[in-house]
């Protein structure tokens, strides 16, 4: 694994690079307001948003039948920084093209939405940043 | 010298082979994903609730369509030996009209064109029953839907549809039937998505279901927009899923969580 600073410099340099084509947004926090991981917990658990855990497994919580076709999120805050969990959560393809994970914050490039969703993101700025602050409170 | 023969034969045949299903083996159906409670729910005709179609259907068979009409058993007398094998073999391209037709949509044109009475809609109780009452006479029957010239381009544009990411959460049908079947989505284990077993009574739902109903269905919880029900877009998936699903047995009435 690479090592952290490194990740993020390269990350920065990167997006540096990418810049002009803004495939690669600026990866800092959406709001001003920090997020709140109580909240972003809660975010997880509601049934009426596509929830992380229909694909990955968080083992510190109890609630039953969690998802199996993504890795487990334990310990990602030991993995990747603030940063890189918040461009995953915003649009998990400018890390992998082809991933399954859906873009929580981002609507180019998708194919008829239904109508009560169209041009509307899954999760608004706030989220983003309540759900990758609760990200970071699973170190290992 | 041969080996290399044999393993770009066996390349070849094995990519022509992969375009029909799941690229691992032979189909399973979603009766395996099932609990031994739900399957034996669709195994006991006495428990399984999905018999309430076919025994409506029962009735509808012999009952007139328009005042004074003939009904379906004048010209089907018996509905046992005139039907066997019949919902096996759909969709399929029909011999009189020429058109590629769903089950539905013959039972449909039966009523509305042949008898002259409403077309019922799709999921209404009346079309769900004479489905299931048709599909049951196929029951343990391979599913069996011809692969010809006029059906190809049927088939192809159903796997294609298959194979789109769509809807808000950006996913194909083949993301989750195809690539990850066998595991666990919530309170679900995914299933290779087949069709052999509709109508089905489905416990999430509380409530009975055609196969068009499942495809909006998972569209929606994709955040979708879903095709018609008789949309030539839904037709092409089901003729798709029936040749990919080819040699399952049919379970209709099926029961599903
Ligand atoms: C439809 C399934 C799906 C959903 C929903 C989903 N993910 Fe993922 N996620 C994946 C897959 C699959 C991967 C593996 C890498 C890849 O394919 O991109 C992944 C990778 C990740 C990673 C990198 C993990 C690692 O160790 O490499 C993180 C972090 C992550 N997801 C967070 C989330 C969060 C947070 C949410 C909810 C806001 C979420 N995911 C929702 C499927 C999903
Ligand atoms: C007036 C006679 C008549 C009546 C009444 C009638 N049918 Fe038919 N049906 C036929 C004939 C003839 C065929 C074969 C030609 C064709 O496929 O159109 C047929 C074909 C079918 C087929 C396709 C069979 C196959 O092998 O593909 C189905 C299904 C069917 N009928 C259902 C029904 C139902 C359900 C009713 C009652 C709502 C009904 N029919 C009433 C004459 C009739
Ligand atoms: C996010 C994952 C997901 C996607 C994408 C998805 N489905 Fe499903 N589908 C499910 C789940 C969950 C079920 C219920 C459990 C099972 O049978 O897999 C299901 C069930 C089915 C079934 C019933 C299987 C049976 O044995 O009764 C069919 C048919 C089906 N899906 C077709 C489709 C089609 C067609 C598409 C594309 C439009 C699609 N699905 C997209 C999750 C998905």
């Amino acid at each position: 694994m690479l090592d952290r600073t490194f990740r993020k410099n390269l990350l920065l340099w990167t997006s540096a690079v990418c810049a002009a084509s803004a495939a690669f947004a600026d990866t800092g926090p959406l709001t001003e307001v920090p997020g709140d991981p109580a909240r972003g917990l809660a975010i997880l658990r509601d049934g009426s948003l596509p929830s992380c855990l229909i694909c990955h497994q968080i083992s510190s919580l109890p609630d039953r039948d969690q998802g199996q076709l993504g890795p487990t999120l334990d310990g990602v805050a030991g993995r990747f920084t603030a940063d890189e969990l918040r461009l995953r959560i915003i649009d998990a393809r400018k890390i992998s093209p082809e991933t399954i994970m859906p873009a929580y914050y981002a609507t180019d490039g998708l194919f008829r939405v239904g109508r009560n969703w169209a041009g509307k993101t899954i999760y608004d700025p706030q989220q983003v940043e309540d759900v990758t602050a609760y990200l970071m409170t699973l170190a290992d | 010298m041969m080996k290399p023969l044999l393993i770009l034969v066996g390349f070849l045949s094995g990519a022509v082979a992969a375009w029909a299903g799941p690229p691992d083996g032979p189909p399973v159906s979603g009766y395996q994903m099932m609990t031994p409670e739900t399957q034996q729910l669709q195994d006991d005709d006495f428990l399984n609730p999905a018999m309430f179609l076919v025994d409506r259907g029962i009735t509808l068979w012999g009952r007139e369509w328009t005042q004074g009409g003939a009904t379906c058993q004048s010209c089907h007398s018996d509905i046992a030996s005139d039907m066997a094998g019949v919902a096996a073999r759909y969709p399929r391209i029909d011999p009189v009209s020429g058109q590629m037709v769903s089950l539905e949509g013959k039972i449909i044109s039966e009523i509305a064109g042949r008898l002259g009475a409403p077309a019922p809609d799709y999921e209404s109780e009346d079309l769900l029953a004479l489905t299931a009452l048709i599909g049951f006479q196929s029951r343990g029957m391979p599913m069996n839907v011809a692969v010809t010239p006029d059906s190809g381009p049927w088939i192809a544009k159903g796997k294609e549809i298959f194979e789109t990411r769509r809807g808000q959460l950006n996913l194909s049908c083949a993301n989750c039937h195809q690539d990850h079947w066998g595991e666990k989505l919530r309170g679900d284990t995914l299933s290779q998505g087949h069709i052999n077993a509709f109508p089905v009574y489905r416990l999430t739902w509380s409530d009975f279901g055609s196969r068009q109903r499942m495809f909006t269905w998972c569209m929606e919880s994709i955040r979708s927009e879903p095709y018609a029900y008789g949309s030539e877009e839904f037709l092409a998936m089901e003729t798709y899923l029936a040749v990919r699903g080819a040699g399952l047995p049919i379970e209709t009435p099926g029961v599903r969580r």
